[in-house]
């Protein structure tokens, strides 16, 4: 908390332009991070506040799909889309702003590759969009049905929760839309505040019938876009805005396919498992290595990747082995899906656990109200919240 | 005589940069006057006062013009701190105090007439909105470069080019009125009376702000101003029910409900229509049509672009949102009409923005720069208002250039202000979540973390 605390204490008031001192320090202090102790403060005020908390680490390129190419995220979901429309003449790609590309340059080319009637703008209405790609999945279509930000899905959350889900059921199977996936993108950005930040995957978690699924990195994305795509449930498909530009692997050009609701260990240890999804994964990657140089502690990390229905299997097999687990997201603690894995493993796991299981968030509960002022949406973004991953390893290890 | 004007001109436009050159020596001068003060001490040459105060007579002979530019040259070096300046002295006998304005007439559906073709404008009333459209102006570019200087972050959505509705419906309503609007919330923030000052220390984030800090552009409040809301047309519905409350009450009051032509096509706008109409609630439904939503033409998002009847049973008119006098005309016959308990009304406002949908978006990949250029020069809200006050006597350009050069030193104090003020504590973090008697404990980013959180 001291070094958050640090964070607001105003020297004089500086002049501009202060762009060229955020910018350029931002490798050097990505570096540093891990080296420094929270409570250095030896860096400026203006280098803190516009450094990202992690550093995105890439995964070993795959040798099993063929041909790779320097993609980062959204130019993989670009390829997905793209494999998707040359595969499957059903296929339809639609949402706001779309068609030139989208926001986040997603569908950048393909209304120019497949047509004006494959790759299509809607008008600015959520609930429209979800119930339309439910009608045309329900009709033969391979619908794909983007929601502008994670934040604005919740004038549909009907359409997904009571009729996309619901549709097999209820038809007792002579009906469904699995062809439907949306996808949107989730997760905190820095300079998002309350409605360009949020993570609504536990809102979703509570309904059977969808399939909720979040990549950590563009080789997954692509692999799990697809999955999604080729899966005959409805599918969201929650995609890490921040690592859009900042993830960039080798991805295979070819489409291939991740299996859904399979975890993945990352990383094999024996003391503590950790378990996260999306971004948070490679927090958690330097947490764990942290914890090695400093603790001697031994993590295993678990990318649970499909948030509904997930491999309990997987996780409950680890904390069997390490008999602690240690859970991290980005979204409120209350209610988070964290909450259902806690619940789940103790139960499960219950005679295996040396400690209680520890949800660990990034944002506070109200979910980064702060957009107007910097300096406090990025409390979390900071050593402070390592420190305090720390000390959950010692607590949940002693 | 032509060409000595078009050299000085073009010199003009080399120093400022600027496209259009001067065609009258006034035009001259009050491009000059940007930059130096023109106004004289009471040496003056007569001639001087005569060429600034009758801008529409052809330009002087040769001779005075020249004294004019070594005047305004050697003022620079004499420029006395305000108050001690003499103004060329003028009565406000030289004024017209009032004048009548022809306005455009207004399409109207399911009315029988619609806002009258003629405005009244007092030389206060001229002076008053005068000086609202350009402190918005000038607050937001001021936004603007402080948006590129990374002091403020986040998302920014600017008003300049719309002044004249925030503008106009202020000037219709009464200050007990309700206002509800979306995103592009700085003008009404500004014109339901909060200080430039306020306003740029929420966009800087800072504990003077309006919301303290931690609301930052979207999310600015007052008192009858709900905001700044970031869903799009989420706050329509909120708007009927200020008016459902305004009704239940009796109290005579209205709500205004904005929203923008890409809101016009969300599915809750059309529920809030029934529910107005069913229960005659007085809600001034105004879309402000700025042609495209974010990127998207208004053709290429909607199956009719007439919003004014997209309420379908419910009146509606179109107005034309460049003009103040045009909006408050509307807005005050709107307001009878809600007022009166006929139900609500729609407005449609043509407007204009000439800053993109946001700071992160340049602009002009959906629009061309000709076009942005073409409405600043021909329907820029500022320089119409201007105008016509100039052209009816009803104020000086120095009038102008006073009040030009007070809000630029009120813009630029509140952001020194919104630069150093400090961020708001950490203890502030959690306040404000639910109304709680003692502090309530909030869960933070880690199991030890107990943040307080008070209401």
């Amino acid at each position: 908390m001291a070094a958050a605390a640090r964070f607001f204490i105003r020297g004089a008031p500086f002049k501009l332009p202060v762009s060229g001192v955020g910018t350029g320090a931002q490798s050097s202090f990505e570096a540093t991070l891990l080296k420094l102790s929270p409570n250095s403060n030896s860096r400026t005020k203006t280098q803190r506040r516009h450094a990202a908390h992690f550093t995105f680490q890439p995964d070993p390129v795959p040798t099993q799909y063929g041909p790779t190419q320097k993609m980062n995220l959204f130019q993989s979901v670009t390829s997905a889309l793209d494999n998707t429309l040359a595969s499957d003449p059903t296929a339809v790609i639609f949402g706001e702003d779309v068609a030139f590309g989208g926001v986040f340059r997603c569908t950048v080319g393909l209304r120019d590759k497949y047509g004006k009637d494959r790759v299509f703008n809607t008008p600015l209405c959520e609930q429209g969009i979800v119930g339309f790609g439910i009608g045309a999945a329900v009709a033969g279509a391979t619908a794909i049905a983007e929601i502008q930000f994670a934040d604005y899905i919740y004038p549909a959350f009907d359409q997904i929760v009571n009729e996309a889900a619901k549709y097999r059921y209820r038809s007792g199977n002579l009906f469904d839309c699995g062809n439907l996936t949306i996808r949107a993108p989730w997760g905190c950005v820095g300079h998002g505040s309350l409605y360009h930040s949020q993570s609504p995957e536990a809102f979703f978690a509570h309904c059977p019938g969808i399939k909720v699924v979040i990549p950590r990195s563009p080789v997954q994305a692509k692999g799990l876009l697809l999955a999604c795509i080729a899966d005959q449930n409805p599918c969201i498909f929650f995609e890490p805005k921040i690592l859009y530009r900042a993830a960039v692997e080798q991805v295979p050009v070819e489409p291939y396919t991740i299996p859904l609701s399979q975890a993945e260990i990352l990383q094999e240890g024996s003391d503590v498992t950790l378990v996260a999804w999306g971004t948070q994964i490679h927090v958690m990657r330097e947490v764990a290595n942290m914890a090695q140089e400093k603790l001697g502690v031994s993590c295993e990390l678990i990318d649970l990747q499909t948030i509904l229905p997930w491999d309990t299997e997987t996780v409950c097999k680890s904390v069997v082995k390490t008999g602690r687990l240690l859970i991290s997201h980005e979204a409120p603690i209350t209610g988070g899906f964290a909450a259902e894995i806690s619940s789940t493993v103790q139960e499960e796991c219950f005679l295996n656990l040396e400690a209680p299981i520890k949800d660990d968030q990034l944002l506070n509960p109200r979910q980064g109200p702060s957009s107007g002022s910097p300096g406090l949406h990025h409390l979390s973004f900071s050593s402070s919240f390592i420190q305090s991953v720390e000390r959950g390893q010692e607590k949940t290890l002693c | 005589m032509k060409n000595m004007l078009t050299i000085i001109s073009n010199a003009l436009c080399r120093i400022t940069g600027r496209n259009v050159g001067a065609q009258t020596v006034s035009e001259l001068l009050i491009d000059l006057s940007e930059y130096v003060n023109v106004t004289s001490p009471a040496a003056a040459p007569a001639a001087l006062a005569q060429a600034q105060r009758q801008p529409p007579k052809p330009p002087p002979p040769v001779g005075t013009r020249a004294p004019a530019a070594q005047l305004v040259i050697a003022q620079t070096d004499q420029l006395d701190p305000p108050g001690t300046r003499v103004v060329v002295s003028r009565s406000f006998a030289d004024f017209t105090s009032q004048a009548t304005f022809d306005i455009k007439k207004c399409d109207v559906h399911r009315l029988e007439e619609g806002p009258p073709l003629k405005a009244e404008l007092t030389r206060e009333q001229g002076l008053q909105y005068y000086r609202v459209m350009q402190t918005v102006r000038r607050m937001e570019l001021k936004a603007d470069q402080l948006y590129k200087q990374k002091i403020i972050r986040g998302f920014c959505h600017l008003y300049d080019g719309q002044e004249a509705c925030a503008v106009g419906i202020e000037a219709a309503i009464n200050p007990s009125d309700h206002l509800i609007t979306a995103y592009r919330a700085h003008g009404y923030t500004y014109t339901r009376g909060i200080a430039v000052k306020e306003i740029l220390a929420e966009l800087t984030g800072r504990r003077g702000g309006v919301a303290k800090g931690k609301g930052g552009s979207m999310h600015m409040y007052a008192p009858h101003f709900y905001g700044g809301n970031g869903i799009v047309g989420a706050q329509v519905p909120l708007g009927a029910g200020i008016a459902l409350a305004c009704q239940y009450q009796g109290n005579n009051q209205v709500c205004v409900a904005l929203y923008g032509d890409g809101a016009a096509n969300q599915g809750q706008l059309f529920e809030s229509f029934n529910m107005a109409a069913l229960w005659k609630l007085p809600c001034i439904f105004t879309c402000e049509n700025n042609q495209y939503g974010m990127g998207t033409s208004v053709e290429r998002a909607s199956a009719s672009t007439d919003y004014y009847k997209r309420g379908d049973f419910i009146p509606g008119i179109r107005v034309d949102g460049m003009d103040v006098l045009c909006v408050r005309e509307a807005f005050k016959f709107a307001a009878e009409h809600c007022r009166s308990g006929k139900g609500p009304i729609v407005i449609e406002l043509k407007t204009y923005r000439y800053h993109g949908h946001s700071m992160s978006d340049p602009g002009v990949s959906y629009r061309t720069r000709e076009e942005i250029q073409e409405v600043r020069s021909k329907s820029d809200p500022i320089t119409m208002l201007k105008e016509r006050m100039l052209s009816n006597n009803m104020a000086s350009v120095e009038e102008f250039k006073e009040i030009d050069i007070a809000i630029r030193k009120e813009v630029e104090e509140a952001a020194q202000y919104a630069t150093s003020d400090p961020e708001p504590p950490l203890e502030e973090l959690c306040n404000h979540i639910f109304s709680n008697d003692s502090p309530l404990e909030v869960r933070g980013t880690n199991p030890w973390a107990r943040l307080k959180s008070v209401s």
